[in-house]
């Protein structure tokens, strides 16, 4: 067993892990972040994607033990409080989601690809959400939210 | 799917690295991004006994420029490598083939060096350091030692790299004349069905095709004399393609021979 510390959104969060736990599973039953979903356990769906050190990685493909005293943020972690962040907000209104399993994958790689590219172009937005896989949208609505998004950030300002 | 228990090992130098990689043996697997490694572990195609963790060693990552190319180390990140400017300055093929490895979450924590050393056929890092005629720098309990691409890929997941040999870093060359690379998947991001890279310097041309044979196929089609439809079809020669789910073994020739004189104009244009 291993005492592993990771800084999830911000707060040192502690458990003591055998060293073959995943981190996605280290967020949803060790410190009981259910937010972050878990769908194929192989990397390919997405749906577990969270930030480390601000970069999206699979957290499905990562183990706790590895990345221990790293920085995580989690869907969790993206609002602000009670705000919900400019990400949140526009696959809100633009009806990005509708069963919602998938969603908080598209949101944490939405939120790290506006902060590296505020303005993307139609196929960049499209590129971005590749790597996610969505059974409901067909993904219009997705890459229409990236858009809003970006559009909200620039208006909030940082 | 959980991935079965291992003895984990997270030394702090390359000399405990190797260490541990010794005392392990054949039981013994270095975990650096594991973007290949966990899926077969959550699959349960692998059960390594013991991971010895390299991302805590220290000087592992460096992209460093060397007379002559490129030395990414293995701790190197697909999306730091890629980001590169030394790197792309070296050998501009680099960046582009990593833009055809898988998606930016997982680029962001594999690494260049561990997809070489996974070596799947399939793979397009394998297949760019066997066109250019490149190196993997490992060590093991004896010290350290070269192996060139040509005598490193043995076999569809396999290389010659020893039991308790750590790999340090590959050396890509930087290549007189242009490069290029093509391939053609199911989806965005997925293993491509057929892919092929292409060198083409003056008086001499030759590719590397992926997924098509156990190890990335490397023809020398310096004989077609730019004729690259010729190329194409000596290309086509050359290559064992196996059917699988995604392809028939007569798709994939078709698609090489295709991608093959795509890619070969592409570098001679370049």
């Amino acid at each position: 067993m291993h005492d592993v510390t990771l800084i999830v959104n911000g707060v040192p969060r502690h458990a003591r892990v055998p060293a073959r736990r995943l981190l996605s599973d280290f967020l949803r039953h060790d410190l009981g972040l259910t937010g972050t979903h878990v769908g194929c356990e192989h990397g390919v769906c997405g749906a577990c994607t969270v930030l480390l050190d601000g970069q999206p990685v699979r957290a499905c493909l990562t183990f706790a033990v590895s990345v221990a005293g790293h920085e995580v943020t989690t869907v969790e972690g993206l609002a602000d409080g009670e705000r919900l962040s400019p990400v949140q907000r526009a696959f809100a209104e633009c009806h990005g989601l509708q069963c919602g399993f998938c969603t908080p994958g598209f949101l944490t790689t939405v939120t790290a690809f506006l902060r590296e590219n505020p303005a993307p172009a139609d196929d960049e937005a499209i590129e971005a959400v590749a790597g996610n896989l969505c059974r409901c949208t067909g993904y219009q609505n997705i890459v229409k939210s990236v858009h809003r998004a970006a559009e909200l950030m620039a208006e909030e300002g940082p | 799917m959980k991935p079965p228990s291992f003895v984990y090992h997270a030394p702090a130098t390359v000399a405990e690295a190797v260490e541990a990689l010794t005392a392990a043996g054949a039981d013994g697997k270095v975990l650096a991004g594991g973007q290949s490694l966990i899926p077969l572990m959550n699959m349960r195609l692998a059960a390594p006994g013991r991971l010895v963790d390299i991302n805590h060693v220290a000087g592992l990552g460096e992209i460093t420029a060397e007379a002559g190319g490129v030395r990414v180390g293995a701790l190197a990140r697909h999306a730091e490598v890629e980001a590169s400017e030394t790197a792309f300055a070296a050998q501009p093929l680099v960046r582009r083939a990593l833009r055809l490895v898988a998606h930016p979450a997982v680029r962001n924590r594999g690494t260049t060096v561990g997809s070489i050393v996974h070596a799947d056929p399939a793979a397009e890092m394998p297949a760019v350091l066997a066109l250019l005629g490149g190196s993997v720098r490992v060590r093991g309990a004896d010290g350290e030692r070269d192996i060139p691409a040509a005598e490193f890929f043995t076999g569809p997941m396999e290389s010659s790299l020893r039991t308790g040999e750590l790999a340090l870093s590959v050396f890509f060359p930087a290549a007189e004349g242009g490069t290029a690379i093509v391939e053609v998947a199911r989806r965005h991001g997925d293993y491509a069905m057929a892919g092929v890279a292409a060198l083409v310097a003056p008086g001499h041309a030759r590719v590397a095709c992926l997924s098509v044979g156990p190890v990335p196929v490397v023809v020398d089609v310096t004989e077609a004399g730019g004729d690259w439809a010729r190329a194409a079809r000596l290309v086509q020669e050359q290559i064992e393609p196996e059917a699988d789910i995604h392809a028939t073994a007569d798709y994939r020739r078709h698609l090489t021979g295709v991608l093959a004189a795509r890619a070969l104009k592409e570098a001679a244009d370049a």
